[in-house]
Protein backbone atom coordinates (compact mmCIF):
# COMPACT_ATOMS: atom_id res chain seq x y z
CA UNK A 1 0.00 0.00 0.00
CA UNK A 2 1.47 3.38 -0.90
CA UNK A 3 1.45 6.35 1.47
CA UNK A 4 -1.40 8.13 -0.36
CA UNK A 5 -3.78 5.16 0.02
CA UNK A 6 -2.80 4.75 3.67
CA UNK A 7 -3.55 8.41 4.41
CA UNK A 8 -6.84 8.18 2.52
CA UNK A 9 -7.90 5.15 4.58
CA UNK A 10 -6.95 6.73 7.92
CA UNK A 11 -8.84 9.92 7.02
CA UNK A 12 -11.89 7.81 6.16
CA UNK A 13 -11.62 5.81 9.41
CA UNK A 14 -11.40 8.98 11.48
CA UNK A 15 -14.41 10.45 9.65
CA UNK A 16 -16.38 7.27 10.35
CA UNK A 17 -15.35 7.39 14.03
CA UNK A 18 -16.47 11.00 14.28
CA UNK A 19 -19.83 10.33 12.60
CA UNK A 20 -20.22 7.30 14.88
CA UNK A 21 -19.74 9.45 17.99
CA UNK A 22 -22.22 12.04 16.69
CA UNK A 23 -24.79 9.34 15.82
CA UNK A 24 -24.36 7.73 19.25
CA UNK A 25 -24.55 11.04 21.13
CA UNK A 26 -27.65 12.20 19.26
CA UNK A 27 -29.49 8.85 19.16
CA UNK A 28 -32.99 8.80 20.70
CA UNK A 29 -32.13 5.87 22.95
CA UNK A 30 -29.43 7.85 24.77
CA UNK A 31 -31.68 10.82 25.44
CA UNK A 32 -32.97 9.81 28.87
CA UNK A 33 -29.52 8.88 30.15
CA UNK A 34 -28.00 12.13 29.00
CA UNK A 35 -30.78 14.20 30.53
CA UNK A 36 -30.14 12.45 33.82
CA UNK A 37 -26.40 13.02 33.50
CA UNK A 38 -26.90 16.70 32.63
CA UNK A 39 -28.72 17.16 35.95
CA UNK A 40 -25.99 15.59 38.09
CA UNK A 41 -24.61 18.97 39.26
CA UNK A 42 -28.02 19.60 40.87
CA UNK A 43 -28.64 16.08 42.14
CA UNK A 44 -27.06 16.63 45.57
CA UNK A 45 -28.42 20.12 46.03
CA UNK A 46 -30.28 19.44 49.26
CA UNK A 47 -27.02 19.94 51.16
CA UNK A 48 -26.26 23.17 49.36
CA UNK A 49 -27.71 25.80 51.68
CA UNK A 50 -29.93 28.38 50.01
CA UNK A 51 -30.37 26.50 46.76
CA UNK A 52 -33.08 24.05 47.71
CA UNK A 53 -35.75 25.70 45.51
CA UNK A 54 -35.06 23.15 42.80
CA UNK A 55 -36.90 20.27 44.40
CA UNK A 56 -36.21 17.54 41.87
CA UNK A 57 -34.25 17.46 38.67
CA UNK A 58 -36.80 17.98 35.93
CA UNK A 59 -35.80 15.73 33.07
CA UNK A 60 -37.56 17.68 30.33
CA UNK A 61 -36.72 21.10 31.73
CA UNK A 62 -34.58 21.90 28.71
CA UNK A 63 -37.60 21.75 26.41
CA UNK A 64 -39.87 24.21 28.19
CA UNK A 65 -37.12 26.70 28.73
CA UNK A 66 -36.98 29.06 25.80
CA UNK A 67 -35.02 32.26 25.87
CA UNK A 68 -37.37 34.66 27.61
CA UNK A 69 -34.90 37.45 27.54
CA UNK A 70 -36.36 39.18 24.48
CA UNK B 1 -13.39 26.30 64.20
CA UNK B 2 -12.75 24.03 61.24
CA UNK B 3 -14.94 21.16 62.40
CA UNK B 4 -18.07 23.29 62.03
CA UNK B 5 -17.79 23.15 58.24
CA UNK B 6 -16.76 19.56 57.84
CA UNK B 7 -19.15 18.01 55.35
CA UNK B 8 -20.70 14.75 56.54
CA UNK B 9 -19.76 12.94 53.34
CA UNK B 10 -17.25 14.93 51.32
CA UNK B 11 -13.62 15.86 51.96
CA UNK B 12 -13.76 19.66 51.81
CA UNK B 13 -10.52 20.17 53.72
CA UNK B 14 -8.24 19.53 50.74
CA UNK B 15 -10.54 21.58 48.49
CA UNK B 16 -10.29 24.52 50.94
CA UNK B 17 -6.50 24.23 51.07
CA UNK B 18 -6.16 24.26 47.29
CA UNK B 19 -8.76 27.04 46.92
CA UNK B 20 -6.94 29.36 49.33
CA UNK B 21 -3.59 28.61 47.68
CA UNK B 22 -5.14 29.42 44.30
CA UNK B 23 -5.66 32.98 45.49
CA UNK B 24 -2.23 33.19 47.13
CA UNK B 25 -0.33 31.84 44.09
CA UNK B 26 -2.50 33.94 41.79
CA UNK B 27 -1.28 37.12 43.52
CA UNK B 28 2.37 35.98 43.58
CA UNK B 29 2.37 34.76 39.97
CA UNK B 30 0.69 37.86 38.61
CA UNK B 31 2.88 40.16 40.69
CA UNK B 32 5.92 38.45 39.14
CA UNK B 33 4.34 39.14 35.76
CA UNK B 34 3.97 42.82 36.62
CA UNK B 35 7.60 42.96 37.77
CA UNK B 36 8.97 41.49 34.53
CA UNK B 37 6.59 43.67 32.49
CA UNK B 38 8.08 46.67 34.35
CA UNK B 39 11.59 45.37 33.61
CA UNK B 40 10.79 45.54 29.89
CA UNK B 41 9.81 49.20 30.35
CA UNK B 42 12.62 50.12 32.79
CA UNK B 43 15.45 47.57 32.33
CA UNK B 44 17.27 48.88 35.45
CA UNK B 45 14.63 47.07 37.53
CA UNK B 46 16.56 43.83 37.07
CA UNK B 47 18.75 45.40 39.80
CA UNK B 48 21.85 44.16 37.98
CA UNK B 49 21.62 40.86 39.85
CA UNK B 50 21.50 37.44 38.14
CA UNK B 51 18.70 36.19 40.44
CA UNK B 52 16.34 39.02 39.54
CA UNK B 53 17.13 39.16 35.82
CA UNK B 54 14.33 38.83 33.27
CA UNK B 55 15.58 35.49 31.97
CA UNK B 56 15.22 33.88 35.39
CA UNK B 57 12.08 35.59 36.63
CA UNK B 58 10.11 35.00 33.43
CA UNK B 59 10.01 31.17 33.80
CA UNK B 60 9.20 31.70 37.48
CA UNK B 61 6.20 33.83 36.42
CA UNK B 62 4.95 31.25 33.90
CA UNK B 63 5.42 28.36 36.33
CA UNK B 64 3.71 30.30 39.13
CA UNK B 65 0.64 31.29 37.12
CA UNK B 66 0.22 28.03 35.17
CA UNK B 67 1.19 25.35 37.66
CA UNK B 68 0.81 27.10 41.03
CA UNK B 69 -2.30 29.24 40.40
CA UNK B 70 -3.84 27.16 37.60
CA UNK B 71 -2.77 23.83 39.09
CA UNK B 72 -4.17 24.63 42.56
CA UNK B 73 -7.42 25.83 40.98
CA UNK B 74 -7.74 22.64 38.92
CA UNK B 75 -7.04 20.41 41.91
CA UNK B 76 -9.45 22.35 44.17
CA UNK B 77 -12.30 22.28 41.66
CA UNK B 78 -11.69 18.74 40.40
CA UNK B 79 -11.77 17.36 43.95
CA UNK B 80 -14.95 19.32 44.65
CA UNK B 81 -16.72 18.47 41.39
CA UNK B 82 -15.83 14.77 41.44
CA UNK B 83 -17.19 14.38 44.97
CA UNK B 84 -20.40 16.30 44.32
CA UNK B 85 -21.26 14.75 40.98
CA UNK B 86 -20.29 11.22 42.04
CA UNK B 87 -21.86 11.74 45.47
CA UNK B 88 -19.03 10.02 47.24
CA UNK B 89 -16.03 11.04 49.36
CA UNK B 90 -12.53 11.10 47.86
CA UNK B 91 -11.10 7.60 47.84
CA UNK B 92 -8.26 8.51 50.23
CA UNK B 93 -7.91 11.55 52.49
CA UNK B 94 -4.24 10.79 53.10
CA UNK B 95 -3.35 10.56 49.41
CA UNK B 96 -5.36 13.73 48.74
CA UNK B 97 -3.40 15.51 51.51
CA UNK B 98 -0.19 14.20 49.93
CA UNK B 99 -1.17 15.74 46.56
CA UNK B 100 -1.69 19.09 48.29
CA UNK B 101 1.58 19.17 50.21
CA UNK B 102 3.48 17.52 47.34
CA UNK B 103 2.22 20.08 44.84
CA UNK B 104 3.11 22.97 47.16
CA UNK B 105 6.59 21.44 47.59
CA UNK B 106 6.99 21.38 43.79
CA UNK B 107 6.07 25.06 43.60
CA UNK B 108 8.39 26.06 46.43
CA UNK B 109 11.21 24.14 44.69
CA UNK B 110 10.48 26.13 41.53
CA UNK B 111 10.58 29.38 43.50
CA UNK B 112 14.02 28.42 44.82
CA UNK B 113 15.68 26.78 41.79
CA UNK B 114 14.53 29.00 38.91
CA UNK B 115 16.01 32.28 40.26
CA UNK B 116 19.22 30.34 41.03
CA UNK B 117 19.41 29.52 37.33
CA UNK B 118 18.73 25.77 37.40
CA UNK B 119 16.77 25.13 34.23
CA UNK B 120 16.33 22.56 31.47
CA UNK B 121 15.57 25.51 29.15
CA UNK B 122 12.42 23.73 27.91
CA UNK B 123 9.54 26.19 27.96
CA UNK B 124 6.87 25.37 30.59
CA UNK B 125 9.09 22.41 31.58
CA UNK B 126 12.05 24.35 32.99
CA UNK B 127 12.27 22.48 36.28
CA UNK B 128 15.23 20.14 36.67
CA UNK B 129 15.07 16.37 37.02
CA UNK B 130 14.73 15.88 40.81
CA UNK B 131 11.68 18.18 40.82
CA UNK B 132 10.32 16.44 37.71
CA UNK B 133 10.38 13.13 39.56
CA UNK B 134 8.46 14.70 42.45
CA UNK B 135 5.93 16.14 39.96
CA UNK B 136 5.44 12.69 38.42
CA UNK B 137 4.85 11.09 41.85
CA UNK B 138 2.39 13.79 42.94
CA UNK B 139 0.61 13.71 39.60
CA UNK B 140 0.17 9.93 39.62
CA UNK B 141 -1.21 10.18 43.19
CA UNK B 142 -3.62 12.86 41.94
CA UNK B 143 -4.72 10.51 39.13
CA UNK B 144 -5.28 7.70 41.65
CA UNK B 145 -7.37 9.92 43.97
CA UNK B 146 -9.45 11.36 41.12
CA UNK B 147 -10.02 8.20 39.07
CA UNK B 148 -10.43 6.06 42.21
CA UNK B 149 -13.17 8.39 43.39
CA UNK B 150 -14.97 8.11 40.03
CA UNK B 151 -14.67 4.34 40.21
CA UNK B 152 -16.59 4.13 43.50
CA UNK B 153 -19.25 6.70 42.52
CA UNK B 154 -22.82 6.38 43.76
CA UNK B 155 -24.34 7.80 40.56
CA UNK B 156 -25.02 5.89 37.34
CA UNK B 157 -23.27 8.37 35.05
CA UNK B 158 -19.90 10.06 34.99
CA UNK B 159 -20.72 13.76 34.57
CA UNK B 160 -19.03 15.37 31.56
CA UNK B 161 -16.91 17.71 33.72
CA UNK B 162 -15.19 14.62 35.15
CA UNK B 163 -14.41 13.37 31.64
CA UNK B 164 -12.57 16.59 30.93
CA UNK B 165 -10.73 16.52 34.28
CA UNK B 166 -9.78 12.86 33.74
CA UNK B 167 -8.46 13.54 30.22
CA UNK B 168 -6.45 16.47 31.58
CA UNK B 169 -4.93 14.42 34.41
CA UNK B 170 -4.03 11.38 32.30
CA UNK B 171 -2.66 13.34 29.35
CA UNK B 172 -0.54 15.66 31.48
CA UNK B 173 0.96 12.59 33.20
CA UNK B 174 1.99 11.09 29.85
CA UNK B 175 3.22 14.40 28.41
CA UNK B 176 5.23 15.30 31.49
CA UNK B 177 6.98 11.94 31.73
CA UNK B 178 7.79 11.70 28.00
CA UNK B 179 8.96 15.30 27.60
CA UNK B 180 11.16 15.25 30.69
CA UNK B 181 12.95 12.00 29.88
CA UNK B 182 16.55 13.10 30.48
CA UNK B 183 19.96 11.87 31.53
CA UNK B 184 21.09 13.51 34.82
CA UNK B 185 24.70 14.63 34.90
CA UNK B 186 24.58 16.39 38.26
CA UNK B 187 22.24 17.19 41.14
CA UNK B 188 20.53 19.94 39.12
CA UNK B 189 21.70 19.36 35.56
CA UNK B 190 20.37 16.97 32.95
CA UNK B 191 20.29 16.54 29.18
CA UNK B 192 17.20 15.56 27.21
CA UNK B 193 17.38 12.09 25.69
CA UNK B 194 15.99 13.45 22.40
CA UNK B 195 18.32 14.93 19.78
CA UNK B 196 17.89 18.14 17.77
CA UNK B 197 14.64 18.61 15.86
CA UNK B 198 13.09 15.58 17.61
CA UNK B 199 13.71 17.29 20.96
CA UNK B 200 12.02 20.42 19.62
CA UNK B 201 9.02 18.43 18.41
CA UNK B 202 8.67 16.53 21.71
CA UNK B 203 9.03 19.81 23.60
CA UNK B 204 6.21 21.49 21.64
CA UNK B 205 4.10 18.36 21.67
CA UNK B 206 4.27 18.90 25.43
CA UNK B 207 4.15 22.70 25.20
CA UNK B 208 1.00 22.92 23.15
CA UNK B 209 -0.72 20.18 25.09
CA UNK B 210 0.12 22.04 28.29
CA UNK B 211 -2.15 24.63 26.69
CA UNK B 212 -4.60 22.06 25.29
CA UNK B 213 -4.98 19.79 28.27
CA UNK B 214 -3.75 21.71 31.32
CA UNK B 215 -5.13 25.14 30.37
CA UNK B 216 -8.08 24.01 28.23
CA UNK B 217 -9.46 20.55 28.99
CA UNK B 218 -9.00 21.00 32.76
CA UNK B 219 -10.65 24.41 32.77
CA UNK B 220 -13.44 23.14 30.49
CA UNK B 221 -14.15 20.64 33.26
CA UNK B 222 -14.51 23.65 35.55
CA UNK B 223 -16.76 25.36 32.99
CA UNK B 224 -19.07 22.33 32.63
CA UNK B 225 -19.77 22.31 36.36
CA UNK B 226 -19.65 25.93 37.52
CA UNK B 227 -21.45 27.60 34.59
CA UNK B 228 -24.56 25.39 34.99
CA UNK B 229 -24.38 25.76 38.78
CA UNK B 230 -24.10 29.53 38.80
CA UNK B 231 -26.72 29.91 36.02
CA UNK B 232 -28.93 27.38 37.89
CA UNK B 233 -29.78 25.39 34.78
CA UNK B 234 -28.26 22.29 33.19
CA UNK B 235 -25.76 22.55 30.36
CA UNK B 236 -27.36 23.64 27.05
CA UNK B 237 -26.69 20.35 25.28
CA UNK B 238 -25.23 17.32 26.98
CA UNK B 239 -24.96 15.61 23.59
CA UNK B 240 -22.88 18.45 22.20
CA UNK B 241 -20.64 18.17 25.25
CA UNK B 242 -19.88 14.54 24.36
CA UNK B 243 -19.02 15.36 20.75
CA UNK B 244 -17.05 18.37 22.07
CA UNK B 245 -15.04 16.13 24.40
CA UNK B 246 -14.01 13.47 21.90
CA UNK B 247 -13.34 15.94 19.07
CA UNK B 248 -11.27 18.24 21.29
CA UNK B 249 -9.04 15.60 22.85
CA UNK B 250 -8.34 13.78 19.56
CA UNK B 251 -7.44 16.99 17.71
CA UNK B 252 -5.37 18.87 20.32
CA UNK B 253 -2.72 16.14 20.40
CA UNK B 254 -1.54 16.99 16.87
CA UNK B 255 -1.35 20.78 16.92
CA UNK B 256 2.04 21.32 18.65
CA UNK B 257 4.07 21.54 15.44
CA UNK B 258 2.63 25.01 14.75
CA UNK B 259 5.13 26.33 17.30
CA UNK B 260 7.92 25.26 14.93
CA UNK B 261 6.88 26.80 11.60
CA UNK B 262 9.83 27.59 9.32
CA UNK B 263 12.30 25.69 11.50
CA UNK B 264 14.33 22.49 10.95
CA UNK B 265 11.16 20.47 11.57
CA UNK B 266 10.13 18.55 8.40
CA UNK B 267 7.71 20.53 6.26
CA UNK B 268 5.01 17.85 6.35
CA UNK B 269 5.00 17.98 10.17
CA UNK B 270 4.59 21.77 10.08
CA UNK B 271 1.67 21.47 7.64
CA UNK B 272 0.06 18.76 9.75
CA UNK B 273 0.34 21.00 12.82
CA UNK B 274 -1.25 23.86 10.86
CA UNK B 275 -4.18 21.80 9.54
CA UNK B 276 -4.91 20.23 12.93
CA UNK B 277 -4.84 23.69 14.52
CA UNK B 278 -7.40 24.95 12.02
CA UNK B 279 -9.65 21.92 12.63
CA UNK B 280 -9.43 22.71 16.37
CA UNK B 281 -11.60 25.78 15.84
CA UNK B 282 -14.66 23.53 15.47
CA UNK B 283 -14.56 21.64 18.80
CA UNK B 284 -13.37 24.77 20.63
CA UNK B 285 -16.31 26.81 19.45
CA UNK B 286 -18.65 23.87 20.03
CA UNK B 287 -17.68 24.00 23.69
CA UNK B 288 -17.88 27.77 23.90
CA UNK B 289 -21.36 27.83 22.34
CA UNK B 290 -22.47 25.07 24.70
CA UNK B 291 -21.38 27.11 27.70
CA UNK B 292 -22.85 30.38 26.43
CA UNK B 293 -26.20 28.87 25.44
CA UNK B 294 -26.56 27.47 28.97
CA UNK B 295 -27.51 31.03 29.88
CA UNK B 296 -30.39 30.92 27.44
CA UNK B 297 -33.33 32.24 29.45
CA UNK B 298 -31.06 33.44 32.24
CA UNK B 299 -29.24 36.33 30.58
CA UNK B 300 -30.86 38.74 33.02
CA UNK B 301 -28.79 37.16 35.81
CA UNK B 302 -25.71 38.83 34.34
CA UNK B 303 -27.06 42.18 35.53
CA UNK B 304 -26.97 41.22 39.18
CA UNK B 305 -24.44 38.40 39.37
CA UNK B 306 -20.79 39.40 38.80
CA UNK B 307 -19.66 35.80 39.42
CA UNK B 308 -21.69 34.66 36.42
CA UNK B 309 -20.25 37.61 34.50
CA UNK B 310 -16.74 36.29 35.17
CA UNK B 311 -17.75 32.86 33.84
CA UNK B 312 -19.44 34.20 30.71
CA UNK B 313 -16.72 36.71 29.82
CA UNK B 314 -14.22 33.86 30.29
CA UNK B 315 -16.13 31.94 27.62
CA UNK B 316 -16.05 34.99 25.33
CA UNK B 317 -12.28 35.25 25.67
CA UNK B 318 -12.06 31.49 25.14
CA UNK B 319 -13.94 31.86 21.86
CA UNK B 320 -11.74 34.77 20.84
CA UNK B 321 -8.44 33.03 21.68
CA UNK B 322 -9.48 29.81 19.97
CA UNK B 323 -10.22 31.78 16.81
CA UNK B 324 -6.97 33.72 17.04
CA UNK B 325 -4.90 30.58 17.70
CA UNK B 326 -5.85 28.65 14.53
CA UNK B 327 -5.40 31.85 12.53
CA UNK B 328 -1.87 32.34 13.93
CA UNK B 329 -1.09 28.68 13.18
CA UNK B 330 -1.55 29.34 9.44
CA UNK B 331 2.00 29.47 8.13
CA UNK B 332 1.62 32.76 6.24
CA UNK B 333 0.11 34.51 9.29
CA UNK B 334 2.75 32.90 11.50
CA UNK B 335 5.46 34.38 9.27
CA UNK B 336 4.29 37.77 10.54
CA UNK B 337 3.29 36.91 14.11
CA UNK B 338 5.95 34.45 15.28
CA UNK B 339 8.58 35.66 17.79
CA UNK B 340 6.66 38.95 18.18
CA UNK B 341 4.57 40.25 21.09
CA UNK B 342 1.44 39.08 19.26
CA UNK B 343 2.19 35.60 20.61
CA UNK B 344 2.45 36.98 24.15
CA UNK B 345 -0.85 38.81 23.63
CA UNK B 346 -2.51 35.62 22.37
CA UNK B 347 -1.25 33.62 25.34
CA UNK B 348 -2.59 36.22 27.78
CA UNK B 349 -5.93 36.51 26.02
CA UNK B 350 -6.22 32.82 26.86
CA UNK B 351 -4.45 32.92 30.23
CA UNK B 352 -6.07 36.03 31.70
CA UNK B 353 -9.31 36.13 29.71
CA UNK B 354 -10.13 32.45 29.77
CA UNK B 355 -8.14 30.56 32.41
CA UNK B 356 -7.96 33.20 35.14
CA UNK B 357 -11.52 34.47 34.66
CA UNK B 358 -13.13 31.02 34.66
CA UNK B 359 -11.03 30.21 37.75
CA UNK B 360 -12.02 33.38 39.58
CA UNK B 361 -15.69 32.89 38.70
CA UNK B 362 -15.51 29.30 39.94
CA UNK B 363 -13.71 30.37 43.14
CA UNK B 364 -16.37 32.98 43.93
CA UNK B 365 -18.95 30.19 43.62
CA UNK B 366 -16.87 27.61 45.48
CA UNK B 367 -15.20 29.44 48.38
CA UNK B 368 -18.35 30.55 50.24
CA UNK B 369 -19.78 27.03 49.89
CA UNK B 370 -16.64 25.58 51.47
CA UNK B 371 -17.24 27.83 54.46
CA UNK B 372 -20.91 27.07 55.00
CA UNK B 373 -22.49 29.87 52.99
CA UNK B 374 -23.59 30.61 49.43
CA UNK B 375 -22.38 34.17 48.93
CA UNK B 376 -19.07 35.91 49.22
CA UNK B 377 -18.63 38.59 51.89
CA UNK B 378 -19.09 41.36 49.32
CA UNK B 379 -20.78 40.99 45.92
CA UNK B 380 -19.85 44.60 45.14
CA UNK B 381 -16.16 43.75 45.48
CA UNK B 382 -16.65 40.90 42.97
CA UNK B 383 -18.15 43.43 40.56
CA UNK B 384 -15.17 45.76 41.02
CA UNK B 385 -12.80 42.82 40.54
CA UNK B 386 -14.67 41.89 37.35
CA UNK B 387 -14.14 45.31 35.80
CA UNK B 388 -10.50 45.50 36.88
CA UNK B 389 -9.86 42.09 35.31
CA UNK B 390 -11.72 42.89 32.09
CA UNK B 391 -10.08 46.29 31.57
CA UNK B 392 -6.67 44.81 32.50
CA UNK B 393 -7.04 42.03 29.93
CA UNK B 394 -8.17 44.37 27.16
CA UNK B 395 -5.28 46.78 27.84
CA UNK B 396 -2.84 43.89 27.85
CA UNK B 397 -3.92 42.18 24.65
CA UNK B 398 -4.56 45.40 22.68
CA UNK B 399 -1.03 46.61 23.54
CA UNK B 400 0.46 43.29 22.46
CA UNK B 401 -1.52 43.20 19.18
CA UNK B 402 -0.21 46.63 18.27
CA UNK B 403 3.35 45.74 19.32
CA UNK B 404 3.27 42.35 17.61
CA UNK B 405 2.10 43.59 14.23
CA UNK B 406 4.45 46.55 14.46
CA UNK B 407 7.42 44.28 15.22
CA UNK B 408 6.46 41.75 12.54
CA UNK B 409 6.18 44.45 9.88
CA UNK B 410 9.37 46.26 10.93
CA UNK B 411 11.44 43.06 11.11
CA UNK B 412 10.62 41.97 7.60
CA UNK B 413 10.59 45.37 5.86
CA UNK B 414 13.37 45.40 3.26
CA UNK B 415 14.91 48.14 1.15
CA UNK B 416 15.03 47.96 -2.64
CA UNK B 417 18.54 46.49 -2.45
CA UNK B 418 17.38 43.68 -0.15
CA UNK B 419 18.90 45.01 3.08
CA UNK B 420 16.77 45.29 6.24
CA UNK B 421 14.96 48.61 6.59
CA UNK B 422 15.11 48.66 10.40
CA UNK B 423 17.56 47.46 13.01
CA UNK B 424 16.22 45.28 15.83
CA UNK B 425 16.72 48.09 18.32
CA UNK B 426 14.50 50.41 16.28
CA UNK B 427 11.65 47.87 16.54
CA UNK B 428 12.33 47.58 20.26
CA UNK B 429 12.16 51.35 20.73
CA UNK B 430 8.88 51.48 18.82
CA UNK B 431 7.51 48.82 21.21
CA UNK B 432 8.12 50.94 24.30
CA UNK B 433 4.63 52.55 24.58
CA UNK B 434 3.01 49.12 24.23
CA UNK B 435 5.12 47.80 27.10
CA UNK B 436 3.92 50.64 29.33
CA UNK B 437 0.26 49.87 28.50
CA UNK B 438 0.84 46.15 29.10
CA UNK B 439 2.36 46.92 32.52
CA UNK B 440 -0.68 49.05 33.42
CA UNK B 441 -2.97 46.18 32.35
CA UNK B 442 -1.01 43.91 34.68
CA UNK B 443 -1.41 46.37 37.55
CA UNK B 444 -5.20 46.27 37.03
CA UNK B 445 -5.04 42.49 37.34
CA UNK B 446 -2.96 42.42 40.52
CA UNK B 447 -5.20 45.05 42.12
CA UNK B 448 -8.22 42.86 41.31
CA UNK B 449 -6.54 39.82 42.82
CA UNK B 450 -5.76 41.75 46.02
CA UNK B 451 -9.45 42.69 46.29
CA UNK B 452 -10.27 39.02 45.82
CA UNK B 453 -7.89 38.10 48.65
CA UNK B 454 -9.61 40.65 50.90
CA UNK B 455 -13.03 39.31 49.95
CA UNK B 456 -11.94 35.71 50.58
CA UNK B 457 -10.37 36.67 53.92
CA UNK B 458 -13.58 38.39 55.06
CA UNK B 459 -15.69 35.43 53.87
CA UNK B 460 -13.58 33.00 55.90
CA UNK B 461 -13.54 35.33 58.90
CA UNK B 462 -17.33 35.76 58.78
CA UNK B 463 -17.86 32.02 58.76
CA UNK B 464 -15.52 31.62 61.74
CA UNK B 465 -17.55 34.18 63.67
CA UNK B 466 -20.91 32.50 63.12
CA UNK B 467 -20.48 28.88 62.19
CA UNK B 468 -23.38 27.47 60.20
CA UNK B 469 -23.10 23.70 60.22
CA UNK B 470 -24.26 22.06 57.02
CA UNK B 471 -27.48 20.01 57.15
CA UNK B 472 -26.78 16.33 57.60
CA UNK B 473 -28.82 15.09 54.65
CA UNK B 474 -26.41 13.65 52.12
Amino acid sequence: MDMGTFRGITTLLILIAFLGIVAWAYSKRRRKDFDEAANLPFADEQDDAGHDDRASPDVDARQDRGDRNT
Amino acid sequence: MKTAFEHPVYNYKVVRQFAIMTVVWGIIGMLLGVIIAAQLVWPELNLGLPWTSFGRLRPLHTNAVIFAFGGSALMATSYYVVQRTCQVRLISDKLAAFTFWGWQAVIVSAVITLPLGFTTSKEYAELEWPINILIAVVWISYAIVFLGTIKQRKTAHIYVANWFYAAFILTVAVLHIVNNAAIPVGAFKSYSIYPGAVDAMVQWWWGHNAVGFFLTAGFLGMMYYFVPKQAERPIYSYRLSIVHFWALITTYMWAGAHHLHYTALPDWAQSLGMIMSIILLAPSWGGMINGMMTLSGAWHKLRTDPTLRFLVVALSFYGMSTFEGPMMAVKTVNALSHYTDWTIGHVHSGALGWVAMITIGSMYHLIPRLYGDTDMYSVKLIAVHFWLATIGTVLYIAAMWVNGILQGLMWRAVNADGTLMYTFVEALEASHPGYVVRWIGGLFWVTGMLLMALNVYMTVKRSNAEPQPLPQTA
